[in-house]
């Protein structure tokens, strides 16, 4: 019953609470550039007047793809929140921007084109680390399912350290912050245009951009199952975490797709798998 | 026993049939009944044997035997005969070594071997004689169409179609044989049967290449077939009396006993599962004409080599040469799958994918704990399905776009609908949630997580897994991309092409509804069997992977949403004047036409700087596992 409720509060309540982590997020940066930012609630207005547009296509198969990827992206979020099984929830995802990529092949344009190949590569490049994060809360708590890790006493950062920060690299991948916002990006991008998104206009963007909402919720509810033995603890480190983020996007500069794959595969071997080695072998398991 | 007898020798029979049957129509005729026939009877074999267990039949040894050694030595005098031919004197000296070792066995053994059960029938022979029975049939109603039109489109090929019939059909009949056989000595035979058709089959077309590649494929699995040889002598001198030489009686021998033998027929199945470093005959056979790739990829051959390690899987389970050789299957995997992303050929990924997927399935049989066998059966069935159904597809292209190259398949959506729509299933069952192959891969990672050593298993699958979403997600995508004016060249291929197609697009779909039955009934009790406990994955996901099946099919539906409406605009090229046909100025006043190309990645993941090192690994891994083996006994 609690993974049910668990669910719907996400299904209901991850785009409000992404779309303020967005408003936030815009407001630090401003600052940190040394600007004032906009309002708190900009991102609101912002998707709400893509809702307002003309339904413009190249091709009418786009808009399927972008509606699958966001109803996997919300059974990802939810099947989390209901404290699913963590490998069952990361296929979802993946299947999900599957979905995204596909959208953008559809389109047939050269921008897109791009944008579609690096995503594909982004995928490729965070997946062996994200599988690793989830085997080394396994390793912990003895479970894949997200409920039994939360309910798990063992301090979990305290045994995969470097789990963890290999999860925070590939977690730049994700929220499509620089130095590896190589597919689309939120700031200006130049050489590809918009990259995947480029042929998404209107209502299709404004749900790629609700999409990204609930995928950041899930990503930082990751975050948090390392921190769960202790909740006050687990939002701060969440915090933390994003503002960290949100640093590394304003002082680094975008780098190539080879940076993103050799950076993703590389955490993974040398802190996720030597982390998660440790705990087997070394210490014996939890 | 009828049933069994019956799938070994109708088909048989058939082929005889074929032979001799001259004309077009009583060929097509006799291949399209005697499918329908095979593929019922598998059926009826699941009914009558599906909740009966293990069951042995005592069928006598004599003369059966005795046949088959003079079969095996015919056979022999033909392939030396055809490597006199053509100077290839490697494949003479194999069939000779070969020869020796079953003369040897013969004088010296065969008069003491008494095998009682010779037969036998559970559940795994059943999943696998529907295997071969339906996917195979299929195939060969397929190739019917296929084959005339491959003769329209190359008359320069000698038109030897009775040959090529009798061979396929031999080859489910060797195949049945090596299924329900208990008898090691006969499943050498059916599995020499099985190397020979395939080496016939690539060799169809009679040019250099074929002949070549056909040869390549015959001397990497006669080194198979003089390991499993060996075993039998080695198994005869163990137990004069012969019983060890049941198969039965092996497994439950022990470790002591059994370790050495099991990886020596191990080795015969990594050679006819084209695992590293003998994948290059899997690449060699793609020569051949479409249908026997998907033969040999989907329900023979490979899967008698990947059946062999999942029967030994007990007695690798928990020792270290069983460790050895299920990480020659996970390194095979691993740098299969890479370079798989590398490769343009369609034939050629699929060709990668299977070996990387043989790989694993040899991972989890080297590794060999109750849930890593349940993942390796369901494995080889939904990789039967999804691999001949992409393999028929692509053959089906072929014929139409004159192409196997996946960028020329751009727009396939637009111009060739169906076939896209079935391809495009057909990729994602290899690889999406919540299709066949992914559930498997789980299972894997799971199974791994839990087996002793497992952490470098669960590290190669997930860089492989990775790998794999790159490679298969940008061949959907050049699948999907709608192209503007082209036209559809989707004439309409005659009933017996697209049947099989059709069926096989409703198994990839129907085996994801029907796992949890096919676990229960016949995964499940197989496992139990055996360890004594089972693996599967719990009810909860189970509902939900079914709640997300109904999601991918109930969403096509709001195509009909965007159908009207919409206002369509050309793709943005920077402002720069483009003709509708997407056609521009390029900078030097020459007229260019925008085109995409997907990313090959060639110098990370090319075969050139991956192959070696893969199949260097591999074989060192393969000599530890005779060393820790030898030392074991």
């Amino acid at each position: 019953m609690n993974g049910i409720l668990g669910a719907l509060l996400f299904i209901i309540l991850a785009p409000f609470l992404g779309g303020l982590i967005a408003g936030a997020d815009r407001i630090l940066t401003a600052r940190m550039q040394g600007r004032v930012g906009p309002p708190l609630l900009q991102p609101f207005y912002d998707v709400g007047k893509l809702f307002e547009k003309e339904n413009v296509v190249v091709t009418t198969a786009q808009n399927f793809y972008i509606l699958a990827y966001l109803a996997f992206i919300i059974v990802s979020g939810a099947l989390f929140f209901a404290g699913g099984d963590l490998l069952l929830i990361i296929f979802a995802f993946t299947l999900a921007h599957v979905f995204l990529v596909l959208g953008a092949y559809a389109v047939h344009s050269p921008y897109s084109h791009i944008g579609a190949e690096r995503e594909l590569i982004q995928i490729m490049a965070y997946e062996p680390m994200i599988i690793l994060s989830a085997v080394g809360l396994y390793l912990v708590s003895g479970s894949f399912y997200v409920g039994d890790i939360i309910a798990s006493t063992v301090p979990a950062i305290l045994y995969l350290p470097g789990v963890f920060l290999g999860f925070l690299t590939i977690l730049t991948i994700k929220l499509r912050k620089s130095p590896f916002d190589i597919s689309t990006s939120h700031h200006a991008h130049q050489e590809i245009v918009k990259g995947i998104t480029t042929e998404f206009s209107g209502a299709t963007l404004g749900q790629v951009e609700i999409a990204h909402w609930y995928e950041n919720v899930f990503l930082l509810g990751f975050v948090y199952l390392f921190f769960a033995f202790n909740p006050i603890l687990g939002v701060v480190a969440v915090i933390v975490t994003y503002v960290a983020e949100i640093f590394i996007d304003n002082t680094t500069a975008r780098l190539r797709w080879q940076a993103a794959l050799q950076s993703g595969w590389g955490v993974a071997a040398i802190l996720g798998l030597f982390n998660l080695a440790v705990v087997v072998y070394i210490i014996g398991g939890v | 026993m009828e049933t069994l007898l019956f799938l070994i020798l109708f088909p048989a029979l058939v082929a005889g049939a074929i032979l001799v049957a001259k004309q077009k129509q009583l060929r097509f005729a006799l291949v399209t009944v005697a499918a329908i026939i095979i593929g019922a009877a598998s059926v009826w074999l699941l009914a009558s044997y599906g909740l009966a267990g293990t069951v042995y039949f005592p069928f006598p040894s004599e003369p059966t035997s005795q046949i088959m050694v003079a079969i095996e030595i015919g056979l022999a005098a033909y392939i030396a005969y055809l490597g006199f031919r053509f100077r290839n004197y490697l494949a003479i000296t194999l069939i000779a070594v070969q020869t020796v070792l079953i003369a040897a066995f013969e004088l010296l053994y065969a008069e003491n071997v008494h095998t009682a059960n010779n037969f036998f029938i559970d559940q795994f022979s059943i999943i696998m004689a529907l295997i071969i029975g339906i996917i195979g049939s299929l195939i060969a109603v397929y190739a019917l169409r296929y084959m005339e039109e491959y003769h329209t489109a190359h008359p320069e090929v000698r038109n030897r179609q009775r040959t090529f019939f009798f061979i396929i059909f031999v080859f489910l009949a060797a195949m049945f044989g090596l299924v329900f056989s208990n008898n090691l000595q006969w499943i050498f035979f059916f599995w020499e049967i099985t190397t020979i058709s395939s080496f016939l089959l690539i060799g169809y077309a009679e040019t250099d290449e074929a002949t070549r590649n056909a040869f390549l494929a015959l001397v990497m699995n006669l080194l198979g077939g003089i390991a499993f040889a060996a075993a039998l002598i080695y198994l005869a001198a163990t137990d004069p009396a012969g019983r060890i030489l049941e198969l039965d009686q092996l497994l439950a021998s022990g470790e002591a006993i059994a370790l050495l033998p099991a990886v020596l027929i191990g080795f015969a199945g990594i050679t006819k599962a084209a695992l590293m470093p003998f994948s290059t005959w899997l690449l060699g056979a793609m020569v051949a004409p479409t249908p026997v790739s998907a033969l040999l990829h989907s329900s023979t051959m490979v899967k008698a080599g990947v059946y062999i390690l999942v029967r030994f899987a007990p007695v690798y389970a928990g020792t270290l040469a069983g460790m050895s050789i299920g990480l020659v299957g996970a390194v095979t995997f691993l740098v299969a799958s890479a370079i798989a992303v590398s490769q343009s050929n369609a034939k050629s990924v699929l060709a990668y994918s299977t070996v990387a997927n043989l790989g694993l399935i040899a991972a989890c049989a080297g590794v060999g704990t109750p849930m890593l066998e349940w993942a390796a059966i369901l494995l080889i069935i939904f990789h039967a399905i999804s691999k001949s159904l992409l393999f028929l597809s692509v053959g089906t292209v072929e014929h139409r776009i004159h192409s196997r190259d996946i960028e020329d398949m751009e727009g396939l959506i637009v111009r060739m609908p169906k076939v896209a729509v079935m391809m495009f299933i057909g990729i994602a069952g290899m690889f999406l949630a919540p299709f066949g192959m992914l559930i498997s891969k789980w299972a894997a990672i799971e199974g791994f997580v839990q087996a002793p050593y497992g952490l470098v298993f669960v590290a190669i699958l997930a860089y492989g897994g990775a790998v794999t979403v790159f490679f298969w997600a940008k061949w959907m995508g050049k699948l999907v991309a709608v192209t503007r004016y082209r036209t559809r060249v989707e004439d309409s291929f005659r009933k017996e092409r697209w049947a099989p197609l059709y069926t096989l697009t409703g198994l990839v779909v129907a085996t994801v509804l029907l796992f949890p039955v096919i676990s229960s009934y016949l995964i499940e009790p197989y496992v139990t069997a055996i360890y004594g406990t089972t693996a599967r994955l719990s009810q909860a996901n189970i509902a939900i992977m079914m709640l997300m099946l109904a999601l991918l099919l109930i969403l096509p539906v709001s195509f009909l949403l965007f159908r009207r409406s919409a206002k369509r605009l050309p793709p943005y090229m920077s402002g720069r004047t483009t003709t509708a046909d997407m056609q521009f100025v390029g900078s030097m006043g020459i007229a260019k036409e925008m085109t995409t190309r997907n990313y090959y990645l060639t110098e990370y993941f090319g075969e050139k700087r991956l192959l070696l090192p893969g199949s260097v690994i591999c074989a060192g891994l393969i000599l530890v596992s005779w060393l820790l083996a030898g030392v074991a006994a």
